[in-house]
């Protein structure tokens, strides 16, 4: 009897040694946990939760703790879905979601050719050169807004797909 | 001839539902005229829908081609008639999801002059295989048994597997549709060259024509055609009266008695299916020149005045076909598109015939069943069920959008059949809602793939804006370096410069 509860004892302590020295010392593979949160998020790259991204941001989450509630697109869901990835607790969305998928339009009669908003798309998904008109390719657009604020004509809206 | 002989494998589930075909089995196929108008979605095939090649106002000749479509599962359209293109336009039309869809309309001239075309090829082996395939491409011909796959992708597919028999379904197992019983029984002869060149387009030695065991006549037609062929390749088969004994995985399993494995497609069993109707349109196109322009379909229900099959130009609306033969019951109230278990109904009958419509079905009110009670979990569903799900257990899933668990309990097998709902004492609407669920899959699996799109071109971008930054960071090191190898004259001569273009400016 006594000798099993040594043993056990000891057996405990070892592996809890040996995990608290893995912990501490192994390099933690984040990378692999910044591929997978990438993976959650939404991918629009609308940047509204502060970083230039989805990538960096899944990186600030992982390696810096970054709340996981700064993803509007993404939705309750995504929050969700990364509370039960990372372990951590489900938090209420920092900002409303938008109301369903929509995508950018460029009023053509009015666009001045400034490229302004196809410099500031984070998708590519603005065609148009210097003095000539720029449109929008439907198809990749992820309504990030990001091209709305740079228009100094102000001729970019928001039309639902929904 | 050779015997028609019974089947070998066995269907799981199914049902025998009262079969109501008689009615429209009495009298011969009854030719619609070219109405005044006709109009054509653009998309009567599986894929995108075509894009139109004729202008609005131009004049076309029956048989040209109006819409061309280079999509993956695309096929062509052609005018069904001659005269001149009114309008590109929404119209109402029958399909599955949207109530509308853009059709070209045609204004006819009832004149009906067709296009200039070569005389065919009545030999099927003067076109070597891959020609004939390009060649049924042209044709815009699809899947007349209600999927409107494109065939000649169906053959392109079936040519990379190793396939063992050609299935002509003439099975038709639906209640009240009647048009492949009555193509086989006035077009016997072109559904038996049809699956001549089919067999010849895709190098296979057995071809078994399945029809079920309630068409008695269909049968004989069939079997008088081929002892006049005397082709040995062609097998007739006869396959028990069974609902949806019809559908393709189900026949495969009747007539070769081998599982199509989940998710997968017949090809992957080695047999390959094709409607009697396509063989007949393939027929028509290779062997006379004439592209699917018109199709048989069965105007029935106790709605209309005399049930009949009718042949009819595609585009032609269904108030018109209704009214040629003799419109109207009292008691008409529902128009349903395709049968009573897998159609869909309609709220107007300007709706045109597309390729896919293969029935007409015109009801009195439904009997009402009151609202859905909850499942008791009876299992009828199950065992009734030809794809061996559990409707049962879907239902939950479909409930509560639990997308892993409808995939993982083979939601997207499902053929919609209806038998599910037709048992279900609890009267749940289950075919509606599994079509539902798919269709949110299929919504998901779409997000997800832009997802994925949004966040390459994202890496792309950032890959070259660093691309580009590196660049000119070298650039301007370039400038530097070459600057102070010149010398302090020439530095003085650069901060001259710019000096003078910072003043012009």
């Amino acid at each position: 009897m006594l000798t099993a509860i040594i043993t056990i004892t000891v057996l405990a302590l070892l592996a809890g040694l040996a995990l608290s020295f893995a912990w501490r010392s192994l390099p933690a593979d984040s990378e692999e946990l910044v591929d997978e949160v990438d993976r959650l998020l939404p991918q629009t790259q609308c940047a509204q939760c502060g970083y230039p991204g989805c990538r960096p941001y899944a990186r600030a989450i992982v390696e810096e703790g970054i709340p996981i509630n700064r993803c509007p697109p993404g939705g309750d869901d995504t929050v969700q879905r990364l509370a039960s990835l990372l372990g951590r607790e489900t938090l209420p969305l920092a900002e409303p979601p938008p109301d369903g998928p929509v995508v950018a339009v460029i009023d053509e009669a009015v666009c001045i050719g400034c490229t302004h908003c196809r410099s500031a798309c984070p998708v590519d998904a603005i065609v148009g050169a210097h003095q000539r008109m720029h449109t929008v390719i439907d198809s990749e657009c992820t309504g990030c807004e990001l091209c709305i604020a740079p228009c100094p004509v102000d001729c970019i809206s928001l039309r639902s797909v929904a | 001839m050779s015997a028609p002989t019974f089947d070998l494998g066995k269907l799981h589930g199914g049902l025998r539902l009262p079969a109501h075909k008689a009615i429209s089995t009495a009298a011969p196929i009854v030719q619609v005229p070219v109405p005044d108008q006709l109009v054509l979605p653009l998309a009567q095939h599986a894929g995108e829908p075509a894009q139109p090649v004729v202008g609005i106002g131009e004049a076309v000749l029956k048989g040209q081609l109006i819409a061309a479509s280079d999509g993956p599962l695309g096929a062509p359209l052609h005018a069904p008639s001659s005269g001149r293109i009114a309008a590109v336009e929404p119209w109402p039309v029958s399909r599955r999801y949207g109530n509308t869809a853009p059709c070209i309309v045609i204004d006819c001239d009832g004149e009906d002059r067709a296009a200039a075309t070569g005389t065919g090829a009545p030999d099927s082996g003067s076109l070597a295989p891959d020609q004939l395939l390009a060649r049924i491409l042209e044709g815009g011909i699809v899947g007349l048994g209600g999927a409107v796959y494109p065939t000649a992708q169906k053959l392109m597919q079936a040519t990379t597997c190793e396939l063992e028999y050609l299935i002509l379904n003439g099975v038709e197992c639906e209640p009240y549709i009647s048009c492949d019983d009555m193509l086989m029984r006035q077009y016997a002869h072109e559904v038996l060259g049809g699956a001549q060149l089919l067999l010849h387009a895709l190098g296979l030695e057995t071809c078994y024509i399945a029809v079920e065991s309630d068409k008695p006549e269909a049968l004989r037609r069939l079997g008088e055609a081929l002892a006049q062929l005397d082709d040995a390749r062609l097998v007739l088969k006869q396959v028990p009266t069974i609902y949806p004994s019809g559908g393709e995985d189900q026949l495969v399993q009747l007539v070769a008695n081998r599982e199509v494995p989940a998710g997968g497609l017949p090809i992957d069993a080695g047999c390959l299916v094709q409607n009697v109707g396509t063989a007949a349109a393939i027929y028509n196109w290779i062997a006379r020149n004439e592209p699917l322009t018109s199709r048989v379909t069965t105007v029935t229900g106790d709605g209309v005045a005399h049930p009949v099959n009718v042949e009819a130009r595609l585009g032609t609306t269904v108030a018109d076909i209704i009214e040629h033969v003799g419109g109207y019951t009292e008691r008409a109230r529902r128009l349903i598109i395709g049968g009573p278990m897998t159609g869909r109904s309609v709220t107007t009958d300007r709706v045109p015939l597309v390729k896919a419509t293969n029935c007409i079905l015109v009801m009195s009110a439904a009997p009402t069943s009151g609202a859905p009670l909850p499942c008791i979990r009876c299992g009828d569903c199950a065992a009734v069920c030809p794809v061996q799900l559990l409707p049962q257990q879907l239902h939950w899933y479909a409930g509560a959008d639990d997308e892993d668990k409808l995939r993982a309990h083979g939601l997207t097998d499902c053929i919609e059949c209806g038998c599910c709902d037709l048992v279900c004492p609890s009267h749940i609407p289950l075919t509606a809602e599994f079509r539902r669920a798919k269709a949110r899959i299929r919504e998901l699996a779409d997000e997800k793939a832009r997802a994925e799109r949004a966040r390459r071109r994202f890496e792309a971008r950032s890959e070259r804006l660093a691309r580009e930054q590196q660049a000119r960071e070298q650039e301007l090191a370039q400038q530097k370096a070459d600057a102070r190898q010149a010398g302090p004259d020439a530095i003085a001569a650069i901060m001259k410069r710019n000096k003078q273009r910072r003043e012009d400016r």
